[in-house]
């Protein structure tokens, strides 16, 4: 949801580190990206592309590392990893999970020059 | 902003007014040239660590210190549109007005009918016009708090654009997320729209004079949201009938006297600083 947005986002990060950091080509950008962060990676591939192009960052290859879905589970009283948002827990099969992961957004790394 | 294709014509309005474009928290402009002094070429990692929404996050920040300085409770009302939150809330004020001073922020993306319909009760509302926008941020609600006269121990609604999609991402410097649910909408509604139900505290299920004339089963809305969010409370309302409302305000007193001890530990912990 939002790709475009969050593109601009991502590209407002690069701006203001280049002027910290000092540089003025990025090579690529390294995102986590959580599993139930509600985001569609080919449409953030395609929204980057769009937004990047005459910037800095146009061309810059978007390595995405996709972090699992987790939960407190209240009935076994365990973290567990889900594959689904609305999967039972994978132990116990219960349905009370606290979600504690997978909502991730962040610009983890840039590869620059 | 357009999510299609990024274009910005459709810029977010108060009372029909230009709001500011939005930019980062911490925006600094780069230069149309950026002229860098003799670096390598050679390529060099950068860790940064920065979350994508940021500068979203800075700004409800900025929301909740002013909120929680002058004792304010602020709660962000989402739902789909017809779910009956205007009505509600109109109710609501209603009911608590002399008790309690209250204030109201209405998103939509056009007209000021919300709006109008609050201050027809007698009690302040300023309209964010989105344009294309399909949910409230915490930079445009800083702006309607600007136009607010925040009194002290006071409640702030924020009626968040009809959507139960979007506004979930987005803090708005908010106590608590509430989400109104119609008994006209399905049970399953909890099921297809997870993040919303998951960032909501509390749950209002409305409309429930209706239930004799649809096909809703109120154990099974009430057990989808559960899987959703465990930790949600649920209260069963009618807003033009009036049931449940007691349970409604009597959850708003008791976030309210638990906000006067967070806001008293704030402002101590401010004149210790001192």
């Amino acid at each position: 949801m939002h790709e475009m947005s969050l593109c601009q986002s991502i590209l407002e990060i690069i701006e203001n580190q280049a002027c910290t950091l000092g540089f003025h080509k990025v090579i690529a950008v390294r995102l986590e990206i959580g599993k139930f962060a509600s985001v569609e990676l080919a449409a953030l591939r395609f929204g980057f592309s769009a937004a990047s192009k005459g910037s800095m960052a146009e061309g810059a290859r978007l390595d995405i590392i996709e972090t699992p879905g987790q939960a407190w589970c209240l009935d076994c009283r365990k973290s567990v990893v889900l594959q689904q948002r609305l999967a039972p827990c994978p132990v116990c099969g219960g349905d009370l999970l606290r979600v504690s992961g997978g909502m991730e957004l962040q610009v983890k790394e840039l590869e620059v020059v | 902003m357009c999510i299609t294709c990024g274009c910005d014509d459709a810029k977010p309005r108060i009372n029909g007014g230009e709001l500011l474009n939005g930019r980062q928290f911490d925006a600094v402009h780069l230069p149309a040239h950026f002229h860098h002094h003799d670096k390598p070429s050679a390529t060099r990692n950068l860790r940064i660590e920065r979350d994508i929404l940021d500068s979203n996050k800075k700004y409800a920040a900025e929301n909740r210190r002013r909120l929680l300085l002058h004792n304010i409770l602020a709660l962000n009302l989402v739902s789909s549109p017809g779910s009956g939150k205007t009505q509600l809330l109109t109710r609501s004020i209603e009911d608590l007005r002399h008790e309690v001073a209250i204030a109201v922020i209405e998103g939509d993306q056009q007209t000021s009918n919300d709006a109008e319909r609050i201050r027809a009760t007698g009690v302040a509302a300023v309209q964010i016009n989105t344009g294309k926008g399909c949910h409230l941020d915490a930079h445009m609600v800083g702006h309607a708090m600007d136009r607010l006269v925040l009194a002290a121990d006071s409640i702030l609604f924020i009626e968040n654009v009809g959507n139960l999609v979007c506004p979930a991402a987005f803090d708005l410097g908010e106590a608590h997320k509430v989400v109104i649910l119609s008994v006209t909408e399905g049970e399953d509604k909890p099921l297809k729209y997870p993040d919303m139900f998951q960032a909501a505290d509390l749950m209002l299920l409305n409309k429930i004079d209706l239930l004799p004339y649809v096909d809703f089963n109120m154990s099974i809305c009430i057990n989808n949201a559960k899987r959703v969010n465990p930790d949600i409370e649920v209260l069963p309302v009618s807003a033009t009938r009036g049931h449940g409302l007691t349970d409604w305000y009597r959850w708003l007193a008791a976030c309210r006297s638990q906000k006067q001890r967070l806001g008293e530990q704030y402002v101590s912990s401010l004149a210790g600083q001192d």
